[in-house]
């Protein structure tokens, strides 16, 4: 599903067969780079009583000041497509996609990751680093930064590895995310 | 052509370039410039009001009556936040509106400055959309922009807050007023294989039925048009929201009555029991709807909406149309030609005959009284008095709002404003003023509640001053009569701070203000009171002294289905006790 500021979106070609139950999608949004815009889209997200679980934002064109902001968020179908159109009825959006949707996304995130700790617990940390292919970015006598790039739940299993190992603290960038194949958004 | 100019000209020319005649506005320090230009040219008519939010619904009042956009003005700080109210209720409403306010300079924004305030932070969640303008060079461009977006797809209020030091510095001018700034183009035109859908599930319906709603009239005199001219064609029954009364006229054989919460029991059994529902320009409200689970459970839905937002967020419906009322229905009805169907005439007959059954059983019936002066026997004698004249009514918020949509038949779009979705006490008399000021010579009445006029009275001094003859036709039962009658549904009859007290003596209130006061509180003495009010030429208060204790029925009680209405003449109190279930009570 697709919504394009400007064409033709009657609703009644966006019908489709959808999967009945709840669930977290990943919503990538094209908008104009002007200020306020994150505010009016978070204010969409909160003032609406939907959720956020995750939010990304960043320039990709400067040239021409578009931004992507990505955005996983919980819901039924019926929510989604509403807040499909709540986001499309914002004037600087020009794009929607639902990512999950359109199908099996390319979705990754980086984490830096500090433990600290010394002997066994130190060289199982480092262990378990190179088995999920985190990098050492940091490195003291008794503390490791690791980043690490992956989907969401491979950083989520390996930050839980990490909390046995001397986890302490922890930085996520949210959610990059992009469809398969040839065609862009 | 360019020109060079200071950001305050712009301003004014702006306006003079999107053929703006008048605009309502209350000055103070962040907007001296642009008041000091408006002193400067004749070309631009600038009321001022009493009340920033006043400047808002009069703004309003302009825009619903004339179909063009209405255009406030007021300074930072307390200015903008007087106008929030007014903003909600234009983008509940979808009222084309621009608003622009003053800031602080941009070298003292967020300094806690002097009245500032975060006017785009404050006015986001209520405006379609708003600038803070920051350099001279980008105030053009947005100033053209936000007409045409206050104007395009579905309206709404938009706002430009501009910083003093802004409308002092000089730039260079241009009419960009056919240019697009953003890629914002909601499409109008709906794709032809969603009509020919439509048309073939309309003409096999064998109880079809029309509900259509504010959109018609957001969408302009041709979709009216059109909408009468689909009626004739299909021969199908027609009802409508608070918001799209007028768009089919009250008189019209196949009219039956407004829908909804306070609609007519024929409006609302036929939409519960038809086959083929077709939504025109309306939004599925809460108010329309009841009970979701039990809303029209056999019928197959059309809706034709502007804003694809609007669709399926309430009601999933079969057929989703996206597109402009006007051009829909004009696609609609050549392929309904090209097609002719042959409907089916006996099924038409039955429906019309069970509809009939419906209509006989005169749901707006009420006691007369031959002493005191019931609320709806006034409005009848209102409507009465005034409907063969160029009339324009605005309304207040309460019951009186209802009896209103119930007993002034409207013939006419463009003619009833009040508000419905964010059902604003004080909207009608700043309303009024600005309807009036767009409808010289017009007879413009508010039709007030006792407590809803006082929430912008002070508006008359406007209304005194801009020579604006409005009048406010207040029916006084001496209640906040829609609150009270909830708390009798809901809350055991304890009328808790619904009485009005220490009223005002409304007629020397009219007085001191200039205007003109009325009093009247005999049946027989109404009519002539009321022929006196249409006579005079200058702003009048009517306290007209109704029944207090009158209640507004048909109602369908919260959480229940459109079957499940109370009827007028015949509820006991032991109904009213009773009729809201627990689940119904915490809903509004
Ligand atoms: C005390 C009180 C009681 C009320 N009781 C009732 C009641 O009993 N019955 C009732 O009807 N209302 C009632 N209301 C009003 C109610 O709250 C809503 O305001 C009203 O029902 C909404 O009307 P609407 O659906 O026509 O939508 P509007 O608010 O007028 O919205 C218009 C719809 O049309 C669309 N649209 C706009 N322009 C176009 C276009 N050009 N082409 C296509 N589509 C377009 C918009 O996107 C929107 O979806 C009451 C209000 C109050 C304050
Ligand atoms: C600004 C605002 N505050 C509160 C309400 C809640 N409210 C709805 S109707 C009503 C009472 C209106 O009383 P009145 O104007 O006398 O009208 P009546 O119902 O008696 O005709 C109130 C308080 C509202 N709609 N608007
Ligand atoms: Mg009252």
């Amino acid at each position: 599903m697709m919504i394009v500021a400007g064409q033709s979106q009657s609703a009644y070609f966006l019908e489709e067969e959808l999967p009945s139950t709840e669930r977290s999608h990943t919503l990538s949004v094209l908008v104009d780079n002007e200020p306020g815009v994150l505010a009016r889209v978070v204010g969409l997200f909160s003032g609406r009583g939907y959720n956020i679980e995750s939010l990304t934002v960043s320039e990709i064109e400067h040239s021409s000041h578009m931004s992507r902001i990505t955005i996983v968020t919980t819901g039924r179908p019926p929510v989604i497509s509403q807040i499909m159109h709540q986001l499309g009825r914002l004037v600087p959006v020009h794009k929607v996609i639902n990512l999950t949707w359109a199908g099996d996304a390319l979705e990754r995130e980086l984490a830096l990751v500090k433990v600290a700790g010394k002997g066994e617990m130190r060289d199982e940390a480092l262990r378990l680093a190179q088995a999920f292919n985190a990098r050492i970015v940091d490195a003291t006598l008794d503390s490791y930064v690791f980043e690490i790039t992956g989907a969401p739940a491979d950083i989520d299993r390996f930050v839980g590895l990490m909390k046995e190992c001397g986890l302490v603290e922890l930085a996520r960038t949210g959610l990059a995310a992009l469809a398969r194949g040839k065609t862009g958004i | 052509m360019t020109r060079q100019m200071t950001g305050a000209e712009m301003v004014i020319q702006a306006l003079i370039d999107q053929g703006v005649d008048t605009i309502f506005g209350y000055p103070g320090g962040a907007v001296l410039p642009i008041f000091d230009e408006l002193f400067q040219q004749e070309e631009v008519r600038h009321v001022l009001v009493r009340h920033e939010q006043g400047a808002g619904h009069a703004a309003e009042g302009y825009a619903r009556s004339t179909g063009k956009v209405g255009v406030a003005l007021a300074t930072s700080g307390p200015g903008a936040t007087n106008m929030v109210t007014a903003l909600t209720d234009a983008l509940l409403d979808s009222i084309p509106m621009v608003c622009i306010t003053g800031q602080v300079p941009t070298t003292l924004i967020g300094t806690d400055a002097f009245q500032e305030a975060d006017t785009v932070g404050i006015t986001r969640p209520c405006t379609k959309h708003n600038w803070l303008v920051r350099r001279i060079e980008d105030l053009p461009g947005i100033l053209h922009e936000a007409f045409r977006i206050a104007t395009t797809g579905r309206p709404g209020p938009v706002l430009v807050d501009i910083p003093k030091n802004i409308q002092f510095q000089t730039g260079t001018y241009e009419n960009c007023k056919d240019k697009a700034l953003t890629q914002y183009h909601p499409a109008v035109k709906a794709p032809d294989a969603a009509i020919r859908e439509a048309v073939e599930l309309m003409a096999a319906a064998k109880k079809p039925i029309l509900y259509t709603g504010g959109g018609v009239i957001n969408s302009g005199p041709k979709a009216v048009a059109l909408l009468r001219d689909f009626v004739k064609l299909t021969g199908f029954p027609i009802t409508s929201t608070l918001m799209g009364l007028g768009a089919y006229p009250a008189s019209g054989k196949n009219w039956l009555g407004m829908l909804g919460m306070h609609g007519t029991y024929e409006a609302n059994l036929a939409m519960h029991d038809c086959d083929v529902m077709v939504c025109i320009g309306a939004r599925f409200d809460d108010r329309i709807t009841g009970r979701i689970d039990a809303f029209s459970p056999n019928s197959k839905k059309i809706h034709i909406d502007i804003d694809p937002s609007s669709i399926n967020k309430n009601v999933v419906v079969d057929l989703p149309i996206v597109g402009d009322v006007g051009s829909v229905l004009e696609d609609m009805i050549a392929a309904w030609n090209a097609r002719k169907p042959v409907q089916d005439k006996a099924a038409h007959a039955a429906w019309w005959k069970q509809i009939d059954g419906w209509r006989a059983k005169k749901c707006l019936t009420y006691r007369p009284s031959a002493e005191a002066i019931m609320p709806q026997y006034a409005l009848e004698r209102l409507h009465a008095l005034t409907k063969d004249r160029d009339t324009y009514i605005t309304t207040e918020v309460g019951q009186h709002q209802m009896w209103v949509a119930q007993y002034y038949g409207f013939e006419e779009p463009n003619r009833f404003m009040t508000s419905g979705g964010l059902g604003t006490m004080g909207y009608g008399l700043p309303a009024a003023i600005g309807t009036q000021l767009a409808h010289p010579g017009a007879l413009v009445i508010d039709v007030a509640g006792d407590a809803s006029i006082q929430m912008n009275i002070q508006e008359l001094s406007t209304a005194v001053q801009h020579n604006a003859p409005v009048k406010a036709f207040i029916l006084n039962n001496q209640y906040m009569g829609m609150v009270r009658q909830w708390q009798q549904l809901l809350h055991g009859n304890r009328l808790s701070h619904s009485y009005v007290d220490s009223q005002p003596d409304f007629v020397r209130l009219a007085e001191a203000y200039g205007a003109v006061g009325i009093r009247c509180s005999k049946p027989s003495e109404l009519d002539d009171a009321i022929e006196e009010m249409i006579r005079i030429d200058r702003p009048v208060l009517f306290d007209c002294h109704v029944v207090s204790l009158a209640n507004c029925f048909p109602m369908i009680p919260s959480g229940k289905a459109h079957n499940e209405m109370l009827l007028g003449a015949d509820v006991s109190d032991e109904e009213i006790e009773t009729a809201i279930g627990t689940a119904g009570k915490v809903l509004v």
